[in-house]
């Protein structure tokens, strides 16, 4: 389970660039600080014994590991001091007198300037041990190794795979600075991808992540651009008259969905990842905005005040077969569909509170998972199981995640700057 | 005249030459934007428009007061306010969209671009539409005043550029807005 060169090259040149631009102090100012504020009520109870040989201070394996799985909400970490390796044999009645019904251990070793991480999930209950495995990784990159670590036991302990070696897009604004940032799925490593004087939103991650699409204000009206995160190469993929935003990629990564006033009204619109072949989706003579497309790329949904007021809808890709699809409340916006095709989430305004709500596309359950006064911008973790959304409340700015049962949440808050326009990048190798 | 509009393509390129990788649009940003919002930095808030574009217009506004910049014309306005979830141009506004719509069909070198606002309230993308809704209404009622459609550009900064900060009627009613900036 090692990073593929071609990823160690791409995140390499990452570092390679910020350091470059002379961005790390600004960097540093944007680590993002996390406040568990709910949790589950089943979780799973793991122990985590301190690796052998892992070094305090940021890239400490453990630690990382253990918030990684704590911050999950489906896990009970129990901590301990205890040096566990990833070998020998485990006493399996001690820990579970702990109450663990699992136990990590593992080890980090220095050779040719890699580390090499080593690990042992074990089952205390069944006294079998559920994967044993390493990785070897260049020092820029234990934090990765770590999440990759996390992601296994999450996979191993809950069947579901685990959605810490990812990564987030949002907007930072201090003062009149707006920043496009890239973090890892934790807050921390963060670089700024663009920077302007004039506001930026709607970032959107292709699907392999190596691009980000956004909507810049730099052109003094609303841009849709394609910035490659490796090189920072750029371009104006829709600069037409009138106002170009909202994109959205095609699951193939070819094409994206953008939402375009050319015509007068805002209207769907789609376009080569480019800048070539325009086409226009659809035709009405209402709002048709914030295009998404379903994973299987077979359905768009919609943001259109069509009946009045806006609400949410879905259309085949040729603009085909329209249907309603939020019935509550007089104002759904901002739909946003889970990669595993089954659940909707958008924000909806009820009692002049603005909220995160999902729905659950088979059965047509809806559930409001937030309660802020002004909450925005839903974007689903790559495992469907997470929703990130901006809040502001009382003139602060900061990030959630929700977990889409609603069990546990978190935040993600910057010192110095306001964030909002959060976009969960997807799975890499 | 060839001559100066040269040199002003050559100073907006010029401009623009730092973001190399930006695919430009085939015409030059306004050279002058006197309503932007007072958090950004505004390298010529002068009220006479600057560089080129002066003496290009000059022929036909001769020597009198350019009425754009006359504070007793109409025309010195260029803000119409709208109501809370409305997109039409009230009664109290016709008169002034009226005047910049006849006063850019008897100057055909005058180009603008209506900037559309909205308050603080919903998402972003939602207020983008909304905000371009209220600079299409203005410019509709230009284009029925006699503005040529090539004069005349609808965009919106939706909630992204508010007027006024904070989170009272006060603000929420300067930032229901759409400016017209020559």
């Amino acid at each position: 389970m090692m990073a593929s060169p071609k990823k160690r090259i791409f995140l390499k040149s990452l570092v390679a660039s910020s350091v470059a631009a002379g961005l790390h102090p600004i960097a540093a100012l944007a680590q993002l600080r996390v406040e568990i504020s709910g949790v589950g009520a089943n979780q799973i109870p793991i122990a985590i014994g301190q690796f052998w040989d892992d070094p305090a201070g940021d890239n400490h394996v453990t630690a990382i590991i253990a918030a990684d799985l704590q911050r999950s909400g489906l896990f009970r970490v129990i901590p301990s001091s205890d040096l566990v390796r990833e070998t020998g044999a485990v006493d399996d009645a001690v820990w579970r007198s702990k109450g663990a019904d699992a136990l990590l251990g593992g080890s980090l070793t220095q050779a040719d300037g890699r580390t090499e991480i080593r690990y042992r999930l074990h089952d205390t209950a069944k006294a079998v041990t559920l994967t044993s495995s390493g990785l070897k990784v260049n020092p820029q990159f234990i934090r990765l190794a770590a999440h990759r670590v996390a992601d296994d036991v999450y996979e191993k302990l809950t069947g579901i795979r685990g959605p810490f070696a990812t990564r987030i897009a949002y907007v930072a604004r201090s003062g009149n600075e707006y920043r496009l940032e890239i973090a890892d799925s934790d807050g921390e490593n963060a670089f700024t991808a663009f920077r302007d004087t004039e506001p930026v939103i709607s970032p959107a991650w292709s699907p392999d992540g190596s691009k980000v699409a956004y909507v810049s204000f730099n052109l003094k009206k609303p841009v849709v651009y394609v910035q490659e995160l490796a090189t920072r190469q750029r371009i104006a993929v829709a600069n037409f008259k009138g106002s170009n935003s909202a994109p959205a990629w095609s699951p193939d990564g070819r094409r994206l969905a953008i939402a375009l006033s050319r015509d007068g009204l805002t209207q769907i619109h789609t376009v080569n990842a480019d800048g070539t072949d325009l086409r226009r989706v659809a035709t009405s003579n209402a709002i048709d905005t914030e295009p998404c497309f379903s994973p299987a790329g077979d359905t768009f949904y919609f943001t259109s005040d069509r009946s009045g007021s806006p609400q949410i809808y879905r259309m085949t890709p040729s603009g085909g077969e329209v249907r309603r699809v939020t019935f509550n409340g007089s104002y759904n916006i901002s739909p946003a569909i889970s990669p595993d095709g089954k659940l909707l989430s958008y924000i909806s305004r009820r009692d002049g509170r603005f909220q995160v709500y999902v729905l659950d596309l088979a059965n047509g359950q809806e559930t409001r998972l937030s309660d802020g006064p002004r909450d925005e911008s839903p974007s689903f973790a790559p495992n469907s199981r997470y929703i990130m959304y901006a809040s502001e409340s009382a003139g602060r700015a900061h990030l959630a995640v929700v977990a889409v049962d609603g069990s546990s949440s978190y935040t993600l808050n910057a010192k110095a700057s306001k964030i909002r326009e959060p976009a969960w990048g997807p799975f890499t190798k | 005249m060839n001559g100066v509009k040269i040199l002003v393509s050559i100073i907006a390129f010029t401009l623009l030459g730092a973001c190399s990788t930006i695919k430009l649009n085939e015409k030059a940003p306004p050279v002058e934007d006197r309503n932007s919002a007072s958090s950004v930095p505004a390298p010529a808030p002068a009220p006479a428009p600057s560089s080129g574009r002066t003496s290009e217009v000059s022929p036909s506004s001769a020597s009198a007061v350019d009425p754009l910049n006359d504070p007793s014309n109409i025309l010195y306005k260029r803000s119409v306010y709208f109501d809370y979830d409305q997109y039409t141009v009230k009664e109290e506004f016709s008169a002034l969209v009226e005047a910049h719509g006849k006063y850019l069909a008897a100057n055909p070198d005058r180009k603008v671009t209506i900037q559309g606002n909205t308050d603080e309230r919903g998402g972003s993308e939602y207020n983008l539409a909304l905000g371009q809704k209220r600079a299409e209404a203005v410019r509709r009622a230009m284009a029925l005043a006699g503005a040529r459609d090539s004069q005349m550009e609808a965009v919106s900064f939706g909630k992204e550029k508010p007027k006024a900060m904070g989170s009272d009627e006060a603000a929420w009613m300067e930032n229901r807005r759409a400016d017209i900036v020559y």
